[in-house]
């Protein structure tokens, strides 16, 4: 009989869709954290509206980069039902990229040393779009590459070889750029190829003068907060656009959907898995350089944890879904922030993996997330 | 116009079709009539490229197909209707429809032959923009054989149109089948529902788990006892 077809109809289905077994443990669990989170929260918040208010605006920064590489995970898992856990290793590799056109080749400043008579502003922009967008084609050719060599092969083979896979790369991305003569496992300190400027908020927003700090009891904030969050907000609508009206991206849908019906309709589908893998890196690529850009120092394992946060959030809004994953990555960063500062710095970590281990056992299907119902 | 010669297809070790060989001529409407498991089905994935045969040959035209991907099939003019409609449930009615035109590029082209899909479909425009997976079956049948219709084939595969509806359904959908046909597309018809299949058809064949074992005028079969007895119940 073939399994997926005719019998579907008269296959006994499992009594009404519940959730896991014990989910109400998860459940009373999830309710009386979220009490004493909020109340706990709640109190700082009164005591110190300001604090909250930077607070908030530090996990937004956070969220909006964990944004842009939650997206290559939900839109990869979306079509190949791979956990793709080199992505945030792709992730490192944009950052790198960006450093050595930097501090190496100067390519920030190209439109200066070919055109002297430019001005100085509009070089540093085109120079900093021109960086940007090396470091995401270089993502994009390593994760093509990577879709080809490592898991193209493995497409049918079950899922659980391609996931392990993925691991590997993951490994192997991070320890062959930890080699002497590749990116070295050292912390090395990030050049912005753009100055960065700061505001601070006191009836009016005021620069700070460079080298001096913030009045206290004020919220500041960098122009490299503003380029992450249009750059975050920017992506997302371009994302939308592509899915919902370009044809390839509407093939997208249907391939992630249903493949060999996909192909029915003359739809290649291999090259849309690449297309999906490139768009995921390249966002993956200019998530790494601004990451790089707000934190000042790299090494070869700073994907592992944005990477690892960032795949929460996919899996928190739905993993699958793209709005899932934005929404997810902006509670994600909050969740960060605020426990940075009103619990402790070390439990920053901790509380990513908190969340997934609610969700899993709460709601696996995350917050936009379809029940499961394959196809082919 | 199709020609199918000696087809072998394995699923690992099982041996589905074991030299299947059949003819489909410019203009006709041709019946594979079989048993549930008789192999129909996947000869119809085998002419479309979904599977590979591992021995036989088909051609299309005169041109080879038998090594060729599914997504160049269509190209040369054949699509498939695959069993159990597959309709893309996230997607509206008119991305459906518009995916079964994604090898054309000319707009305006594009644009004909969806209003005529639109004319010979008219509940599908009225539900344009709902999701495909909130159609009823018989609307999916339809949205189905639209989105296959967008390609402009001249051979349209129907792996069992019929299946799951209504006898008045099955009735109104063999009633645009005979009407594509007449408009100028041939058809290759896969059913288990024989006697109506049977009615509209030229010509048929009898498959019995991977063979051919009976061909000819559908009249002919029609009226033969064996098939009356295995496949018309009567
Ligand atoms: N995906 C599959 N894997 C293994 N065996 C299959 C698969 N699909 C069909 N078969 C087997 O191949 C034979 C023919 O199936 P199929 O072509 O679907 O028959 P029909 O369409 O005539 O009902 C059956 O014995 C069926 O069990
Ligand atoms: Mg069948």
């Amino acid at each position: 009989m073939p399994a997926s077809t005719v019998n579907t109809k008269a296959a006994p289905r499992p009594a009404a869709r519940r959730g896991p077994p014990l989910a109400w443990v998860g459940w009373v669990f999830l309710i009386l954290l979220a009490l004493v989170t909020v109340i706990y929260i709640g109190s700082k918040a009164w005591s110190n509206p300001i604090l909250f208010l930077q607070n908030f605006l530090d996990g937004l920064k956070l969220g909006f980069v964990y944004a842009l590489i939650a997206l290559g995970y939900t839109m990869v898992y979306g079509i190949v039902k791979l956990i793709n856990f080199a992505h945030g290793d792709v992730f490192m590799v944009g950052a790198f990229t960006s450093f050595y056109a930097v501090s190496r080749f100067n390519l920030h400043q190209w439109p200066l040393a070919l055109f002297p008579g430019i001005n100085p502003g509009l070089s540093i922009v085109i120079g900093s779009l021109t960086v940007v967008l090396l470091s995401m084609g270089v993502c994009v050719i390593l994760a093509v590459t990577i879709e080809r060599v490592a898991y193209k092969p493995l497409r049918d083979a079950p899922r659980i070889a391609a996931l392990i896979t993925a691991i590997g790369v993951s490994f192997f991305l991070e320890f062959f750029g930890a080699l002497p003569f590749v990116f070295s496992g050292r912390f090395i300190p990030y050049k912005s190829p753009f100055p960065t400027t700061a505001w601070y908020i006191q009836d009016g927003i005021h620069p700070i003068v460079s080298g001096t700090a913030s009045p206290d009891n004020t919220i500041s904030f960098s122009n490299i907060f503003l380029i992450i969050a249009a750059a975050s907000i920017l992506v997302q609508i371009l994302l939308q656009f592509i899915v919902k009206r370009t044809k390839v991206g509407i093939a997208m849908r249907a391939a992630s959907y249903d493949k060999s019906t996909a192909r029915l309709m003359g739809i290649n589908v291999d090259q849309i898995i690449s297309f999906t893998f490139a768009i995921g890196a390249a966002f993956a690529g200019l998530g790494g350089v601004l990451y790089a850009v707000a934190y000042s120092s790299i090494w070869t394992q700073l994907g592992i944890l944005p990477g690892l946060k960032a795949f929460v959030a996919a899996v928190l809004g739905g993993i699958g879904s793209i709005p899932g994953a934005f929404v997810g990555a902006l509670i994600m960063g909050q969740a960060e922030s605020l426990t940075m500062s009103y619990i402790s710095t070390p439990m920053r970590d901790a509380v990513a993996f908190t969340i997934l281990i609610i969700v899993l056992l709460v709601k696996p299907t995350g917050l936009f997330g379809e029940p499961a119902q394959e196809k082919a | 116009m199709l020609r199918v010669e000696n087809l072998h297809v394995f699923y690992g070790a099982i041996h589905a079709l074991q030299g299947v060989s059949f003819h489909v001529e410019k203009g006709e409407i041709v019946t594979l009539i079989g048993a549930n498991g008789a192999g129909k089905s996947t000869t119809l994935r085998t002419l479309s490229g979904i599977l590979r045969p591992r021995d036989g040959s088909i051609a299309l035209n005169g041109q080879e197909l038998t090594t060729m991907p599914a997504e160049k099939i269509v190209k040369l003019g054949m699509s498939h209707v695959p069993e159990g409609r597959r309709i893309f449930a996230p997607l509206t009615v008119k991305e459906n429809i518009m995916m079964g035109a994604y090898t054309r590029s000319d707009p305006a082209e594009i644009q004909t032959t969806l209003a005529r899909a639109y004319k010979s479909f008219p509940r599908l425009k009225e539900r344009e923009s709902q999701y495909g997976g909130t159609l009823s079956g018989g609307e999916q049948q339809m949205l189905a054989m639209a989105r296959a219709l967008m390609s402009q084939p001249s051979l349209l595969l129907l792996d069992e149109p019929s299946m799951g509806l209504s006898p008045i359904l099955v009735e109104e959908i063999f009633k645009i089948i005979v009407e594509i046909n007449k408009q100028g597309t041939t058809i290759l018809l896969v059913e288990q529902n024989a006697q109506m299949a049977l009615s509209i058809s030229n010509r048929a064949y009898v498959l019995e788990t991977g063979s051919i074992v009976l061909s000819g005028d559908a009249k002919e079969i029609a009226s033969n006892p064996d098939v009356k007895k295995a496949y018309l119940g009567i």
